[in-house]
């Protein structure tokens, strides 16, 4: 029977089923759960989260080198700490498979930029594959696999959004084995690239691009569907199902291959119909190389470059109205409802330190990031993964003065791992008096909690080492380095305090587990209460912007009662972090009930 | 509702009320009562109380895993507000099921801005039979108050045609044995609610 998975679910049993023998990922939305599935569900397979993108990219191509199949996953903005590896292994090309599953997150549902994979595949020349739901996530799993050996090339899965976390029907089957001969095998003219042998690897990867551009003209997955002549789309993903929503009529090349492209199929297909239009998200890729054929085609003009392609955006395209007929609308403004740090979160203890020390910050991505937002807005910079550090030390030392006791980078512990350690140890060796503080969670938080190298425990929740950020900052040189709790919001408030007098760089590492994590649990759990008499209604615990306090407004004051209204704690929500209890000047917040 | 069309069922809320779960066993209901099944949420920052979205298309042959504006035939809303974020997904024969909840998102509970006002009397004028539950009373009364996902999810089941007897056994196999009693009781409650 037909089992109802997401898309991700179905690239890891597409995984599982084709023989992969090793999988390595960090987490990133929306490509995490696809190694989680692995860990919970198929113990076949090696499988571990790597500090970062590159380092399992590089993993992965080790089992491929040694004859596994393999598969390394990662979100789009991964690819680009994965390029180093990326760009020569198709070069060196593989011996036993290898998928590097990337995750595209056009409209930036949760991530910093949108840019668009499939530039990636061209400029690797490697090829991408693009499936249109869940079944075809798993079947091109496979179709990857074989082309990765029978090319000899790394292969791209390209998913977006909406296929990773959309779920339909998936037929499923059981586990064969590679067949290649795995063990170790010296090859240095294939993989040691060194000039000499890289300038003759190098023919081979334009003859391989080449010979897969044949094999797309019978890739199975590239598929026409005539229907009405005098309109034909061409499209990938879930905008062929978006298409075949709004233009059922409409004749269709589908295309399964991304890169390279059929030419003869396409040039084929737009003979056959009166105006080609191509659908697809982001950028002119297609369009482009259509055009390059010296074929009339329409695309970015009628959707637009930026933001992901919906239905209605697909049939505004293509018809230039919506048939939309909702209910007659509710004409009201509607308060916005952005993510925000939870209820007890310690990034929030955290930053509410920081804002007594004016500080200019710069951060990266995590849930710390979410420090940007109202009504703590003290996030001044977010550029990528481990970025904060560098930016901090660049501010610092080109501004001296201007900057000094000032520049501060905040950072997670899982980024730490991931791209903070080289940073740091920029830090240490060219100096300056940045302070870094480490908001050590004990977890990768924003993608649900995954473990990482600082945990102590593995994917599969095995115990393993924790590495020491103290020790490592010892060992890069590091002279000032302190350890906090950053629930005591008055003591880390002077700990920051002292530390940006020094004049020299200071680590402090600001270490709670995530409030939403069961295990190392230090919060009590239990509510705070506020004494609405002695609250002045000052709104200081209200500015640390922590769901569980609610502002009550005053709407008729007693007489003498110049306050305009008062905190309230949501019990059913408050854990009891006591950073509100820190901040409150007028002990109006109590414990117990 | 016919067998022969896609039917749309759209359930928002706030993370961590349980839409994703409410939706799983709905899909699961569906693909079991032998419809080809697509369902699609936003969850990316769920648990960090965000905008929750949850699209669950059902029927002979479904192709976009996401509703059009203007064809969601049921919304199922967990929180007023989110009802009228959604609002446009609604078709103009639509059925409105709500539960009349406030959760405060953060412009609100720092004092910035007011919570909009008689949000349930709107959603009536223009929706007059739209079904109004104060699903933690309800989840009160049956002493547990972490099913009102599921009391929805029987009021749901009574606007669409997949027998309860589905639903039942996807719950019966999906949850913790310790809780398939008291949220079959929740599913029975909430279908009486809705009849």
């Amino acid at each position: 029977m037909k089992q109802l998975m997401s898309g991700n679910e179905a690239i890891a049993r597409g995984a599982y089923e084709y023989g992969v023998r090793l999988a390595s990922a960090y987490p990133g939305t929306p490509s995490t759960e696809i190694l989680e599935y692995i860990g919970e569900r198929y113990p076949e397979i090696k499988a571990g989260w790597a500090p970062n993108e590159k380092v399992a990219l590089e993993v992965a191509a080790g089992a491929a080198y040694g004859g596994s199949r393999s598969m390394a996953s990662m979100k789009h903005v991964g690819l680009n700490v994965a390029a180093d590896p990326f760009m020569t292994l198709s070069y060196t090309g593989i011996n036993g498979g290898l998928v590097l599953v990337v995750c595209d997150d056009p409209e930036m549902h949760s991530s910093q930029n949108e840019q668009d994979t499939r530039n990636f595949a061209k400029f690797g020349k490697v090829p991408c594959l693009e499936p249109s739901d869940s079944q075809e996530a798993k079947d091109m799993m496979g179709a990857a696999l074989s082309i990765s050996e029978e090319f000899d090339t790394p292969v791209i899965l390209r998913s977006t959004t909406r296929i990773s976390h959309s779920m339909s029907p998936v037929e499923v089957a059981d586990r064969t084995e590679g067949t290649r001969e795995i063990g170790l095998k010296k090859d240095p003219m294939k993989f040691v690239m060194l000039p000499a042998m890289a300038r003759k690897r190098h023919p081979v990867v334009e003859q391989r691009l080449k010979d897969l551009a044949a094999y797309a003209e019978t890739f199975p997955f590239n598929e026409v569907i005539m229907g009405d002549e005098s309109l034909g789309i061409i499209a990938s993903g879930v905008n062929f199902q978006y298409v075949r929503e709004v233009a059922p009529k409409a004749s269709l090349l589908k295309l399964g291959m991304v890169w390279p492209l059929p030419e003869k199929m396409i040039r084929d297909f737009a003979s056959r119909v009166k105006r080609l239009v191509v659908i697809e998200d982001l950028d002119p890729f297609i369009e482009e190389a259509v055009k390059l054929m010296g074929i009339k085609v329409e695309g970015k003009e009628l959707t637009g470059l930026c933001s992901e392609l919906t239905p209605e955006r697909v049939e505004k395209a293509l018809t230039g109205a919506s048939t939309a007929r909702s209910m007659a609308p509710i004409e009201m403004e509607l308060p916005l409802r952005p993510p925000n740090m939870c209820p007890g979160c310690p990034h929030r203890a955290t930053f509410t330190a920081l804002k007594k020390n004016k500080v200019y910050v710069a951060g990266d991505i995590g849930c710390y990031t979410l420090g940007a937002l109202p009504p703590l807005g003290l996030l001044d910079h977010c550029l990528c993964m481990g970025a904060g550090i560098g930016i901090a030390s660049g501010l610092d030392r080109s501004l001296g003065e201007l900057a000094k006791g000032k520049a501060v980078a905040v950072i997670g512990d899982s980024t730490f791992f991931h791209s903070g350690m080289t940073p740091l140890l920029e830090l240490a060796y060219n100096g300056g008096c940045t302070t870094v503080i480490i908001m050590d969670n004990r977890t990768t938080a924003m993608t649900g909690a995954q473990e990482h190298p600082g945990t102590g425990r593995t994917l599969r929740k095995d115990p393993t080492i924790t590495a020491d950020m103290q020790k490592l900052a010892e060992a890069f040189g590091f002279r000032r380095i302190r350890t906090v709790n950053p629930y005591h919001v008055k003591d880390l408030e002077k700990t920051v305090g002292e530390e940006l007098q020094a004049d020299e760089p200071s680590l402090i590492i600001a270490r709670a587990p995530c409030a939403l994590l069961k295990t190392d649990r230090i919060l009590p759990d239990k509510p705070l209460r506020v004494d609405a008499d002695v609250c002045k209604g000052c709104r200081t615990c209200i500015n640390t912007g922590c769901p569980a306090l609610e502002f009550v407004k005053i709407e008729e004051p007693k007489e003498g009662d110049k306050r305009k209204g008062f905190t309230r704690i949501n019990e059913a929500l408050c854990v009891g972090c006591r950073t509100c209890f820190e901040v409150c000047k007028f002990d109006a917040i109590k414990e117990g009930s | 509702m016919s067998t022969d069309r896609t039917h749309n069922v759209l359930i928002v809320g706030v993370g961590g009320q349980g839409i994703i779960l409410a939706s799983d066993v709905l899909s699961e209901a569906a693909a079991r009562h032998g419809y080809d099944v697509k369902k699609n949420e936003i969850h990316g920052m769920a648990q960090r109380g965000g905008s929750v979205s949850s699209h669950i298309r059902f029927g002979p042959v479904v192709s976009s895993p996401i509703i059009k504006l203007g064809e969601a035939d049921v919304l199922l809303s967990f929180e007023q507000l989110e009802t009228l974020r959604y609002w446009p997904y609604l078709s103009e024969k639509g059925k409105v099921i709500v539960n009349d909840h406030k959760i405060l998102p953060p412009s609100v509970f720092t004092g910035k801005q007011d919570y909009p006002t008689d949000v349930i009397g709107k959603i009536k004028e223009r929706v007059p039979d739209a079904v109004v539950v104060d699903g933690a009373k309800v989840a009160e009364k049956i002493g547990n108050l972490r099913v009102v996902n599921v009391i929805f999810l029987g009021i749901l089941s009574k606007y669409l045609d997949i027998p309860a007897d589905v639903y039942e056994k996807v719950l019966t196999e999906s949850l913790k044995p310790k809780l398939v009693d008291i949220n079959l009781k929740a599913f029975h409650e909430g279908r009486a609610l809705a009849a």
